[in-house]
C-alpha cells in the first residue's frame, strides 16, 4: 500500500520553476531512492513534502490524506519527517535536548522514553554524549544525531537528505548500515542521495531526477544495470 | 590589541588602542583622587552601590525582553520601551483607586500582587498587539523595515497613552510598609530597594529556569538557532515567537511596577530612557544571550550610579552624577569598540547574523 504518494508536483522559487510535475510513491517499508545531479530538484522535492515549499500545482498525499495545505511543524505531527542536508543539529543544545526536539510533537512521556531507548540502542555513541553540546560532536556523531532525532518523532515516512554528505567513506558505511537497519525495523523511507551507486544498493526502487523532471524510475538493482544510470550517475565509462 | 583580518596592525586599531588606555588612565587616576580625598563615607559608597544594584535590576527585567525577541527574530524591539511604560501606567489607575477605597492601606501585600498582575498583563497584552500588527506581516521584509515599523510603533503607542491618560506626571500613591529601610549583614537598604531587589531576581531565576528546562524553553533555543530545523522538528514557529513577546512582556511590566517604588512617579514618557538604557544593557551583556542581559543590566545600573563620584569627583568636575548617562553611553561606544560582542555573547561576525 502506497504511504506516501506525489502527484504532478510543480514548485517555484519566486518565477523559477524547479519541480516540473514530479510524481512518486513510497510504499510501506520500502526504501525509495531519489538520485540525480546537482540542481535536478531532490532536496526541493523532500522541502516541498515537508511543507518548507508550497507546492504551485499538484498533490501530495499521505494514507490519501492530502498534504499540500498543512504548515511544515504540522506535517511532521501527521508522521512525515526530514532529516534535512548539512545536518542542522542545534549546536548550542545538549545531545539529549536536540533528542527532546525530535519529540516535540508526541505527548506521552513514556513513549517518548521508549523511542529513546531505540536511538540509544541504534546509536550508543549519543548516549555516551548525552550531555554534550552538539556542536562539539564530529560530522559523524551530528550526522547520527540527526538522524536518531527524526526517529524520535516516530516518522511513518523518513525523508533522509544527503545523509552521507562530506562524511568520510568509512563513515559513509556506516550511515548506509544504519540505513539497512532501520530498512530491517520496518521504516519506511525516502532517501536523496549524490552517492548514487550506495543510494541503489541499499534502496528497493528509484527514481531519477533531472532539472525538476522524474525521466526515469525502476527497481534499484535494474538502475544499477541501465547504460544511461551507470553513465549519468555512476562513473561507468 | 585587536589586529584586522590580514593581521596587520591599522592606524585605526592604534589610535582606537591609545584613546582606551588614555581613558583607563582618566578612570584609574579619577578613582584614587576621589578615594583618597576621603569626601565619601563607606556608607555614601554603599548607598550607590545599592542603588545601582536595585536600578540595575530593572535595566535587566527590560533587557530581557529586548534580548528574547532579538533571540528569535534577530531584530531589536524598539517598542519595547512602550511596552515597559504601558503596564504602570494603566496598573497607576487601579492602584489610586484601591488607595481611595482604603483597600491598598488595608491590605499592602495583595494590593501590590494586584497591581504587579494588571501591570504585567497590560505590558503583555500590548508586547502581543505589536508583534501581531507590525512585525508579523512583516517576517520576509527586508530587515531594515521591521525597524522602522518598531520606531513607528514606539511613537504611536507613546502619543496613545499620552492622549489616554494625559501628558502630565502621576504620582503612585505611597505605602506605610515601604517606608523607611532595613539592615542587612550590617548595611542599610530602603524597603522599597530591597523589594526591587529580591523581586527583580526571583523573576530573573524564574526565566532562567523556563527557558532552560521547559520544553517551551528548550524550542525558543531551537528557533533561535535554526527556524527551519525547528519547523521540522514539528516546533510551531509562530507559536514560539508569540511566547517569547508574551515573556518579554511581562518582564517589562513587572520592571515597570519596581520603577514606579523606586521613582513613585509615572508619565507617558517614561519609557525612552530606561528602554535605551535596558537596550544598552542587553547589548552590554551581549544581545541574544539571557545571563548576558541580567549580567548586562546589573553591571550598568552600579556602574552609572557608582561610576560618576567615583571617577569624576576627584577630578574637581562639578555635580558628576548629572552626567551619568554621558557615562553610560561612552561605556556603550567603548564595548562596541572593543568587544562588539558584549561581556558574554559568542562573535556574531562569524556567524550569519
Amino acid at each position: 500500500m502506497s504511504i506516501l504518494v506525489l502527484e504532478n508536483i510543480h514548485t517555484y522559487y519566486g518565477e523559477i520553476h524547479a519541480l516540473r510535475g514530479v510524481s512518486l510513491s513510497v510504499e510501506e517499508g520500502e526504501i525509495v531512492t531519489l538520485i540525480g545531479g546537482n540542481g535536478a530538484g531532490k532536496s526541493t522535492t523532500l522541502n516541498t513534502i515537508s511543507g518548507l515549499l508550497q507546492p504551485r500545482r499538484g498533490s501530495i498525499r499521505l494514507y490519501n490524506e492530502d498534504l499540500s495545505n498543512f504548515k511544515a511543524h504540522e506535517i511532521v505531527a501527521k508522521g512525515v519527517v526530514q532529516v534535512p542536508e548539512g545536518r542542522r543539529v542545534f549546536g548550542r543544545l545538549t545531545v539529549a535536548e536536540n533528542l527532546e526536539m525530535g519529540a516535540f510533537t508526541r505527548p506521552l512521556r513514556s513513549e517518548i522514553a521508549q523511542s529513546l531507548e531505540q536511538v540509544f540502542t541504534l546509536f550508543p555513541r549519543l548516549k555516551e554524549r548525552e550531555g554534550q553540546l552538539a556542536g562539539t560532536l564530529s560530522g559523524g556523531e551530528q550526522q547520527m544525531l540527526a538522524m536518531g532525532r527524526a526517529l524520535m518523532a516516530k516518522p511513518k515516512v523518513l525523508l533522509l537528505d544527503e545523509p552521507s554528505m562530506g562524511l568520510a567513506p568509512v563513515l559513509v558505511d556506516s550511515i548506509f548500515d544504519t540505513i539497512r537497519k532501520l530498512h530491517a525495523l520496518g521504516t519506511t523511507i525516502l532517501l536523496v542521495e549524490q552517492n548514487a551507486r550506495m543510494a541503489l544498493q541499499v534502496a528497493d526502487r528509484g527514481y531519477v531526477l533531472q532539472t525538476g523532471e522524474i525521466i526515469l524510475t525502476d527497481k534499484a538493482a535494474a538502475l544499477r544495470e541501465n547504460e544511461s544510470v551507470q553513465k549519468a550517475y555512476l562513473g561507468v565509462l | 590589541m585587536r589586529k584586522n583580518s590580514l593581521g596587520r596592525l591599522t592606524i585605526t586599531d592604534v589610535v582606537m588602542f591609545a584613546v582606551g588606555l588614555g581613558l583607563a588612565g582618566v578612570i584609574v587616576a579619577g578613582s584614587a583622587a576621589t578615594l583618597s580625598s576621603g569626601k565619601y563615607t563607606l556608607a555614601q559608597w554603599q548607598d550607590l552601590f545599592i542603588f545601582g544594584l536595585a536600578q540595575g535590576s530593572i535595566y535587566a527585567l527590560i533587557a530581557l525582553g529586548y534580548t528574547l525577541v532579538y533571540g528569535v527574530l534577530r531584530m531589536i524591539n524598539f517598542a519595547h520601551s512602550e511596552v515597559f511604560m504601558s503596564g504602570p501606567y494603566t496598573a497607576y489607575f487601579f492602584a489610586r483607586y484601591m488607595f481611595n477605597i482604603g483597600f491598598l492601606q488595608a491590605y499592602p501585600v495583595a494590593g501590590l500582587l494586584i497591581v504587579s498582575a494588571i501591570s504585567m498583563l497590560t505590558s503583555m497584552a500590548i508586547a502581543l498587539t505589536v508583534e501581531r500588527i507590525a512585525y508579523r506581516p512583516l517576517r520576509k521584509a527586508p530587515r531594515l523595515v521591521p525597524l522602522i515599523t518598531a520606531i513607528g510603533a514606539s511613537f504611536f503607542l507613546q502619543y496613545t497613552f499620552r492622549g489616554l491618560y494625559g501628558s502630565g506626571i502621576d504620582r503612585y500613591p505611597e505605602l506605610a510598609i515601604l517606608k523607611g529601610s532595613i539592615s542587612v549583614l550590617g548595611v542599610r537598604v530602603l524597603v522599597t530597594q530591597a523589594l526591587v531587589i529580591v523581586a527583580a531576581a526571583v523573576f530573573m531565576g524564574l526565566l532562567y529556569a523556563f527557558v532552560m528546562l521547559s520544553k517551551t524553553g528548550k524550542a525558543m533555543r531551537a528557533v533561535s538557532e535554526d527556524k527551519e530545523t525547528a519547523q521540522l522538528m514539528g516546533i510551531d514557529v509562530d507559536r514560539i515567537i508569540t511566547t517569547t513577546f508574551a515573556l518579554g512582556g511581562a518582564l517589562a511590566g513587572a520592571a515597570g511596577v519596581l520603577y514606579a517604588l523606586i521613582f513613585g512617579q509615572v508619565q507617558f514618557y517614561m519609557g525612552f530612557v530606561p528602554g535605551i538604557k535596558a537596550f544598552t544593557a542587553a547589548v552590554l551583556g551581549g544581545i541574544g544571550n539571557v545571563p548576558g542581559a541580567m549580567v548586562g543590566g546589573l553591571f550598568l545600573g552600579v556602574f552609572e550610579s557608582v561610576g560618576p563620584s567615583l571617577f569624576l569627583d576627584g577630578l574637581g568636575i562639578p555635580a558628576p552624577n548629572q552626567l551619568k548617562d554621558a557615562i553610560a553611553f561612552t561605556m556603550l561606544v567603548f564595548v562596541l569598540i572593543f568587544r562588539p560582542s558584549g561581556i558574554l555573547g559568542e562573535r556574531l561576525a562569524t556567524k550569519k547574523a
